[in-house]
């Protein structure tokens, strides 16, 4: 018998009742199959920072939160409400300057920067990102690939802001746990918070943008308003990365509007698995120490990346997150045909 | 059945580049009556809905509900006024599953506003009304068929599903774009007492079709486009005798064996 003339053949396991995300739980046994994979990923990040040697990978971490928040939402609008947004760097640049304004100039304690970077930050994202929203197609893409760019451009020519120095001198986080606690805790925050948003009604609103939006109109609902609701949850996973990150580097500049935050969360989003939330987490937690570890070869780094981008796409271009899932939630056999 | 007009349509015209899709068509629509509109390929039935619905804006013409001008209104707008339509291409939100997909119709405005809790407004569960609309419609409750991803769903539960997110607005006006099209003989024949339903708690049908015989045995009356532009008007009889639909439709067996029929 040859592979030709097998099929294989995939069965979901009985704990599902009737359609996707209803479950009727009987035992601790089918609470423990739930729980477990969830109960793994929270455990997991919370202890990170233990279980990495020394100071410079507890950094690591540290970005990988940062990234892991990006690439989240980039996940999120791409999979969920269907912009596709290359505005990683946008984000971060806006968040992070209003942050280190904040707390510079007007000198406020770093635990009310942050929370204001985030709002006033998604705010100035979604005003600005405004004009695109009816528009369908790539225009969203492209203007989120601009800003960043002519954002750097003004500062660096009109000389605002620090100029090419930057802001210097911005508070740090009061120690390395709080730093490191502050991420982790807002990336499981907003990890568990998008998953359920997605599922609660307004959510399904968003997936029907992605969807179908001319019925989305015929059913009476704004749908440029819908999508600014959701450029502005995103720009403030963003925004509030950009402020984290300025306050680790103790330093906002140009750099912070750097073509890396736009295309690494995408790329992890790729490895990870689109559409699942969980899966660009474990894009950046497979990525950003990568890189790390990549620093030895100098430029060459980018080359390896690419290299290990396009191997995923090629051969399991669906991610490792939704492989996962399909080998946890389904059996597999092979039938004859 | 002759009510007022709840629809007035006053020479809407669409032009897209020199053609003119639409050439000052006037009509009106009364409440609680089914208008069928009938014309060859291409005569501009589409364009008309698209219009009256604001999906495409009109390049003159005015359209008014209840008496209120809606032609420049945004399509969001005129349908949170109680006009939906269906599409005749059927675009389903394919990733959820069919009583999901009823959800964001009923977490729109106007369900909000007029379906009080059974609508799943405030206080209502919006998946248990989504259900009852289903099983309204045809789909059987304690069947599979509902929570079932709309991608997997068959045409004739499509139609369906696009007919039952109209009803989740509770509507005032459906504009049916070929409800009937694609579907089997005995899935028509289990459509037809549903369109009767429907008129008679006073909804409001405006049906494009082609399915002539099907369509003359619920329409009051009927319009007939031909390259966009109003060629008669007219009950079911009416048009059947007219010597001008004939020709306009020249070749085509459906009518000459619906005329025989009759």
């Amino acid at each position: 018998m040859t592979i030709g003339e097998l099929r294989k053949e995939r069965v979901d396991r009985g704990i599902k009742v009737r359609t996707e995300g209803i479950y009727a739980l009987m035992s601790w046994r089918e609470l423990a199959y739930l729980a477990l994979p969830r109960l793994v990923l929270i455990a997991g990040l919370l202890a990170l920072p233990f279980l990495v040697p020394g100071m410079y990978w507890q950094k690591v971490i540290s970005i990988v939160s940062i990234y892991a928040l990006l690439a989240i939402s980039f996940d999120f609008l791409a999979h969920y409400v269907g912009l596709v947004s290359l505005g990683g760097a946008f984000f971060i640049g806006t968040g992070g300057y209003v942050a280190a304004i904040a707390n510079k100039t007007l000198g406020l304690p770093i635990f009310l920067t942050i929370p204001i970077a985030t709002i006033a930050g998604a705010a100035i994202c979604t005003l600005l990102l405004l004009p695109c929203l009816p528009l369908r197609g790539v225009y969203f893409a492209i203007v989120t690939l601009m800003y960043p760019l002519v954002l750097a451009r003004i500062i660096e020519a009109l000389d605002i802001l620090g100029g090419t120095d930057g802001i210097m001198g911005v508070a740090s986080f009061p120690g390395h746990w709080t730093e490191q606690y502050v991420v982790i805790i807002m990336v499981l925050v907003f990890l568990f918070g998008l998953r359920r948003l997605v599922n609660l009604d307004i959510g399904l609103v968003l997936r029907g943008v992605k969807d179908n939006d001319q019925a989305v109109r015929a059913s009476g609902m704004n749908i440029t308003r819908y999508k600014a609701l959701a450029v502005f949850i995103a720009s403030s996973m963003g925004c509030l990365a950009g402020a984290c990150l300025v306050h680790i580097y103790m330093w906002a500049g140009i750099s912070l509007f750097a073509l890396d935050f736009s295309i690494l969360p995408i790329a992890a989003t790729v490895i990870g698995g689109g559409g699942t939330l969980a899966g660009p987490v474990l894009g950046c937690l497979i990525l950003v120490p990568a890189s790390e570890l990549l620093r030895a070869f100098g430029t060459l780094r980018i080359a390896f990346y690419s290299l290990i981008l396009v191997g995923f796409i090629v051969y399991k271009s669906e991610g490792i997150m939704v492989f996962g899932q399909r080998k946890y939630h389904q059996f597999e056999r092979w039938v004859k045909i | 059945m002759t009510g007022k007009p709840i629809l007035e349509v006053r020479e809407a015209t669409k032009a897209f580049g020199g053609i003119l899709a639409l050439n000052r068509v006037s009509f009106d629509v009364r409440e609680g009556e089914i208008l069928g509109i009938i014309g060859p390929n291409g005569s501009g039935k589409t364009t008309l809905v698209n219009c009256i619905t604001g999906f495409i804006p009109m390049t003159s013409g005015k359209v008014f509900f209840r008496g209120k001008e809606i032609s420049r209104k945004p399509a969001h707008k005129i349908a949170d006024l109680g006009i939906t339509r269906t599409f005749q291409i059927m675009r389903p939100y394919y990733s959820l599953p069919a009583y999901k997909n009823l959800i964001i119709p009923l977490f729109s405005p106007r369900a909000k506003r007029t379906g009080g809790w059974r609508g799943g407004g405030r206080l209502g569960d919006r998946a248990t009304v989504s259900v009852d609309i289903l099983e309204e419609i045809g789909f059987e409750r304690d069947s599979f068929v509902p929570y079932k991803m709309a991608s997997a769903l068959p045409t004739g539960y499509l139609k369906r599903l696009e007919l039952a997110r109209c009803l989740a607005l509770r509507p005032e006006v459906i504009l049916c774009d070929e409800v009937f099209s694609g579907l089997s003989m005995s899935e028509i024949a289990s459509m037809v007492p549903l369109i009767e339903r429907l008129q008679m708690e006073g909804i409001t049908l405006v049906m494009i079709e082609h399915r002539l015989r099907e369509l003359f045995r619920v329409a009051g009356r009927v319009l007939v486009l031909n390259f966009g532009e109003k060629l008669m008007e007219g009950t079911a009889e009416q048009v059947m005798a007219d010597k001008r639909v004939k020709e306009a439709y020249f070749g085509s067996e459906e009518v000459e064996e619906v005329m025989t029929y009759a």
